[in-house]
């Protein structure tokens, strides 16, 4: 049996920010139909690999061929008219545009007097069809469903003759069962010669979806395999370059509530609310776990108990008082922890020195001011201590904080609000896009708190996150909560049932737990 | 070529930015003064003896460089907390406003107390000038890089309307001009038979004092993070809304108070020229300084020195005292350019 032939090959392929090494001599291969995934840890360097195949960087050094021809670097334009198509992870489509508009903006001249929507539609409907992407040409993005969207931007692609498709981190949107469907599309386009390149850091997808896996670590290729002549527990070493160890938390007795929301609602200033009558408790010694799409209310929901935005009805009450509308700085002097979604933006000021941020939610406080002069000895002598504690990687106190890596900063975010013994944590993706290594001082620290007497709100996209850590589960759809669910008595499908808003069968889960 | 941010800036590098800048400001300027027919080292070597090659032209320099001081500080503290204040000039007209209504004999008081008593009026016409468009920023999103813009020509019609009218100076031959502030409320020269007057130590001593806010008081410490991201100050449970009305306050204040030292160290009265500009020229101040209230100082004197040594490049040579204004704006443009390769580097492919 001859080979199928080579659609891409990359050779030797680095790339350099600065002193990182995103990229070191990487060199791959795809053929027709062939599904390759790229597998590896955030920071691996994969959306980097991908962003250079497609044109958006430009390799230090190495080469890329497409169908045998050298595919010019730094031009998306050149990978287009090549026949690479990218899927970005962050969706690239305007909102107030319809579909098809989306996707045949750019595929004509601009001085065309009009454009042949007729043929286009035409075209996109044949192409939906053929692949199983059913999608409506003429509603606006806007109103569409993630699923959806993701559906309009692979057909964008393809649209353009796609025979290379990219796909960066598919699913981290997805409900288990839209992923399912995702694959069963893959498999259609390689049925019909395509190549597919898939990144993802999901053991399970690899082996659901791909035909070769190709394993990246610290920016080198570490390995490539066929997937079916390997096995999860290879992969994951090769992935992290050791063992894991998955957090065991061992079961507490909850304490008394520390956080209970009743019928909060929060209104978006158009349509539906942001919230919608939620009801919650979390008690201390609990970890209460969000599972749910991103986009149902889970950022309304950490923006409430950060003390950002407030209930338009409803209450809160922590530690069992009522609380009306609380600024942050009221909740962190409450006993509530904050660790925001969005470290960069929300959670640190870049600018500023590793001490400045870690005094920012209480510089008020006598220990670093008098009379409004900042006792910067002081500052800076607890700023060495909790540097110490939570093994902050930086030069020192005095280091600028956006020079740290992504673990780091949210170790600096940690010691910020942990530091204090808090009685309620709200722990907002707090491990998104860090590395193994990080991850895992982050549960073990979460869980730490939890044994010392603390309720924990996780809200996570990391099905497998809140898998790991928490006691109880309750899944966000449309800005609603279902009731808190024990861990263990509801398995991954009837989860991915309830995110994607079946909640007719939650009366069976609730009657069997 | 494509840009690529640095991880890291030298503190040199951030020094020798505007030392470049300036550089590339005077060579491209060269093609201009050479264009005029002049030979371009004679030029500028008169240029600069014309800013400091004498005593006289020395304290010329830094009465020019006084007010300048007050408006880059004005546009500095503004800056950077991400209020884009481009209203110093309406603010420093509200100032020197205030100064000859309550100096011009309204209040019988000695010096001591008046001048103090003058300067905080004019610092608190000028901040209020400013409050309503910070005002509408924080509270409907306004623009106020428009709002501050137009408020100039606003305050200049008010100006021109009260020089016509109720302020007019009864012995002013007709002129539209203010009565001029009694004695009491005159600035003390700081060097006799010069017009270099104690507003200068007044601008020396707000941007030492400026430096240690910013660097040694919670006040600085909140400027500075609202300045640099908003969204995590007020995550981190900062008065984020009082910060910018705080700031806009001491911006327009320092603006005004470049006006009533304008008029009490130096004209004496208020007309429609008393500012050639010294609220526009404070952003260029402010962006050659990086923001820095110190580096406010230099970059005044720099500016100040361009526009008197050019009138006096300008008396000997063929060369029109336009220059100055091209050579500053130029500055800036390089500045710009030059700050931007401080962040970012530059990458062939």
């Amino acid at each position: 049996m001859t080979s199928p032939p080579i659609v891409l090959r990359l050779s030797g392929i680095t790339k350099r920010f600065g002193p990182l090494v995103a990229n070191e001599s990487i060199s791959l291969t795809l053929h027709k139909g062939e599904v390759l995934a790229l597998l590896g840890e955030n920071g691996a360097g994969k959306t980097t690999l991908m962003n250079i195949l497609f044109g958006h960087y430009v390799a230090d050094e190495g080469g890329i061929e497409a169908f045998g021809q050298p595919l010019p670097p730094g031009s998306p334009r050149a990978a287009l008219a090549a026949g690479i198509g990218m899927v970005h992870q962050h969706f690239t489509l305007a909102d107030n545009l319809s579909v098809l508009d989306n996707i045949a903006v750019g595929t004509e001249s601009l001085w065309r007097p009009r454009s042949d929507r007729a043929a286009a539609k035409a075209k996109l409907l044949d192409l939906a069809r053929r692949f199983g992407l059913e999608v409506r040409p003429d509603a606006l993005v806007g109103d569409l469903s993630v699923g959806e969207r993701q559906r309009a931007e692979i057909l964008k692609a393809l649209y353009r003759d796609a025979r290379v498709l990219i796909l960066d981190e598919p699913t981290a949107v997805l409900t288990p069962q839209e992923s399912a469907s995702l694959f069963d599309t893959l498999r259609r386009l390689t049925a019909d010669g395509l190549a597919v390149v898939f990144i993802s850091h999901k053991m399970n997808e690899v082996f659901a979806a791909s035909d070769t896996v190709a394993v990246l670590r610290g920016g080198r290729l570490v390995a490539t395999r066929k997937t079916a002549e390997t096995d999860r527990e290879e992969l994951a070493e090769l992935m992290v370059g050791r063992a894991l160890k998955p957090p065991s938390p061992t079961p507490l007795e909850p304490g008394e509530p520390v956080l209970t929301l009743s019928g909060v609602t929060v209104a978006s200033g158009h349509g539906r609310p942001l919230l919608d009558g939620v009801d919650l408790t979390v008690r201390r010694r609990q970890i209460v776990g969000i599972a749910g799409v991103s986009g149902n209310g889970q950022t309304a929901l950490a923006e409430l108990v950060s003390g950002l935005i407030h209930p338009d009805s409803g209450t809160m009450a922590l530690k069992g008082e009522a609380i009306g509308n609380a600024e942050p700085a009221e909740m962190v002097r409450r006993g509530v922890a904050r660790i925001p979604e969005d470290r960069h933006a929300a959670g640190l000021v870049g600018a500023m020195a590793v001490w400045e941020n870690l005094i920012a939610e209480r510089y008020h406080d006598p220990a670093f001011q008098r009379f409004g002069l900042i006792r910067r000895a002081a500052a800076r002598a607890y700023a060495e201590e909790v540097i110490e504690a939570f093994d902050v990687r930086c030069p020192g106190p005095d280091a600028r904080t956006q020079l740290l890596s992504g673990g780091n900063m949210q170790k600096l975010i940690l010691g910020r609000t942990l530091a204090h013994g808090p009685d309620l944590i709200l722990a907002s993706q707090p491990t998104r896009g860090l590395d193994v290594g990080a991850v895992s001082y982050v549960h073990g620290r979460l869980l730490e708190a939890r044994a010392a007497g603390a309720g924990v709100l996780l809200i996570s996209e990391d099905l497998d996150e809140i898998l790991a850590l928490a006691d109880g589960i309750t899944v966000a759809y449309h800005g609603r909560l279902t009731p808190v669910l024990p861990h263990g008595r509801v398995s991954v499908r009837q989860l991915g049932l309830l995110m994607a808003g079946h909640w007719e069968i939650l009366p069976e889960i609730v009657d069997a737990a | 070529m494509r840009l690529e941010p640095r991880e890291h800036t030298p503190l040199a590098a951030r020094l020798l930015a505007p030392v470049a800048a300036v550089a590339a400001a005077l060579a491209l300027c060269a093609l201009l003064v050479a264009w005029t027919g002049a030979p371009v080292l004679r030029a500028y070597g008169l240029l600069l003896e014309g800013a400091a090659g004498s005593r006289f032209a020395l304290t010329e320099t830094l009465t020019r460089a006084t007010p300048l001081i007050l408006t880059g500080l004005a546009a500095a503290v503004a800056f950077r907390a991400k209020l884009w204040n481009i209203g110093a000039e309406g603010q420093l007209y509200m100032g020197a406003l205030a100064a000859v209504v309550l100096g011009g004999g309204m209040l019988d008081l000695p010096t001591w107390l008046l001048l103090p008593t003058v300067m905080m009026a004019g610092a608190a016409a000028g901040g209020a000038t400013l409050l309503g468009p910070a005002v509408l920023k924080v509270r409907f999103g306004v623009d106020e890089v428009v709002t501050t813009l137009l408020l100039n020509f606003i305050v200049l019609l008010l100006v021109s309307m009260l020089l016509e009218g109720a302020l007019k100076d009864p012995m002013g031959m007709g002129w539209p001009q203010s009565a001029p502030v009694v004695e009491a409320a005159e600035l003390p020269k700081l060097v006799e038979r010069t017009r270099l007057h104690t507003g200068l130590l007044v601008a020396l001593g707000l941007s030492a004092l400026l430096w240690l806010i910013d660097t040694r008081t919670i006040w600085g410490y909140e400027n500075r993070a609202v300045g640099a991201n908003p969204r995590a100050a007020a995550f981190a449970g900062m008065p984020v809304t009082r910060v910018m009305l705080r700031t806009a306050l001491l911006s327009g204040g320092l603006a005004g108070l470049a006006g009533v030292i304008e008029v009490c160290g130096l004209k004496g009265y208020l007309t429609l020229d008393l500012s050639p500009g010294f609220g526009y020229s404070g952003i260029v101040v402010a962006m050659l300084a990086q923001l820095h209230p110190v580096g406010v100082v230099g970059a005044a004197v720099f500016i100040a020195g361009i526009f008197v040594g050019a009138d006096a490049m300008s008396r000997a040579m063929p060369v029109p005292n336009y220059i100055a204004d091209v050579l500053v704006a130029t500055s800036l443009l390089c500045m710009l350019v030059a700050g931007l390769l401080t962040r970012y580097r530059l990458r062939r492919g």
